[in-house]
């Protein structure tokens, strides 16, 4: 690669970064306005039995609905877009079956889900906030990622 | 003061201007689960997941401090633990998360990502109603 070239790839990286802190933050005011850095909330929405007992939370369903109704719309309108903005090309999941590991993966994210109240965002999000507790639930998460990359890749 | 669940639709409005912004500016689904997994498996060519958690981690506490809300954890530490392993665990055997699947996947109206959402969604619902029936057996 030529020197201009290599330029423009940092220049480009530091562009794509820049995007993706913006981002985060975006994200980060998202989760904790929805109330999902609680996990109370969480729970309280999986909580069906709290339906017929009167005592269940919909505000999971909220931000999810919210969220899902901009997604929707940005997923179908990208597709008339050459490029990103800060990179070659758009590098969008292409994987279409559904085999074992997705499904015992689903089962286990969500049992952990339940029994916490924590997914990885509103984890993560929390990390500074929700003292030692939080950082006990982050780092078994972060060793049980590494543990699946390492020996179920 | 707005009503909880205006502010809730509100914010994921929020997270879903979040996901908008980096398919146009990255052309990348916005998985928290993949970002983190791979930014400590390739951190060479992680720059920009570095800066989204760096955004997601700093500005949880940011806006924690504006709303003046405090961190809740609502089981004992050695259930936190298991909980969080099998969270990790899960999140990369199933190649995605709330954000990455529920989010993303079915805002591309990928079958997989909704099977993977369904999946999630029935095991929590399964695993509270098991602590509640413990709980109520108990009380």
């Amino acid at each position: 690669m030529s020197a201009a070239t290599i330029n423009s790839v940092r220049r480009t990286q530091w562009f794509a970064a820049a995007i993706a802190l913006t981002a985060g933050l975006i994200f980060s005011v998202g989760l904790t306005l929805g109330g999902m850095t609680d996990p109370r909330k969480v729970q309280g929405f999986l909580d069906i039995g709290g339906l017929f007992a009167g005592r269940w939370d919909p505000s999971l369903a909220f931000v999810m609905g919210g969220a899902l109704l901009v997604s929707l719309v940005a997923f179908a309108t990208v597709k008339t877009q050459a490029a990103p903005w800060a990179s070659a090309k758009f590098e969008l999941p292409s994987r279409r079956d559904i085999d074992a590991r997705l499904v015992i993966g689903a089962v286990l994210f969500g049992t952990g889900w339940g029994i916490a109240g924590f997914c990885p965002g509103p984890a993560l999000a929390s990390l500074l906030i929700g003292g030692a507790d939080v950082l006990y639930f982050v780092v078994a998460m972060v060793a049980g990622m590494l543990i699946a990359k390492t020996w179920f890749a | 003061m707005m009503h909880p669940y205006t502010l809730s639709l509100l914010g994921g409005l929020l997270i879903g201007v979040s996901v908008w912004l980096m398919l146009v500016g990255l052309g990348r689904v916005t998985g928290v689960s993949g970002i983190a997994a791979t930014a400590l498996t390739e951190p060479r060519s992680s720059l920009w997941r570095f800066a989204f958690l760096l955004g997601l981690i700093g500005g949880g506490a940011v806006f924690a401090q504006v709303f003046n809300l405090h961190g809740v954890s609502i089981t004992s530490r050695p259930w936190l633990i298991g909980a969080g392993l099998l969270v990790g665990l899960g999140t990369v055997i199933g190649g995605g998360c709330t954000s990455g699947h529920g989010v993303c996947g079915l805002g591309r109206r990928s079958l997989r990502s909704l099977v993977a959402t369904l999946t999630f969604m029935a095991a929590g619902m399964l695993t509270v109603a098991v602590i509640q029936a413990v709980k109520g057996a108990s009380a």
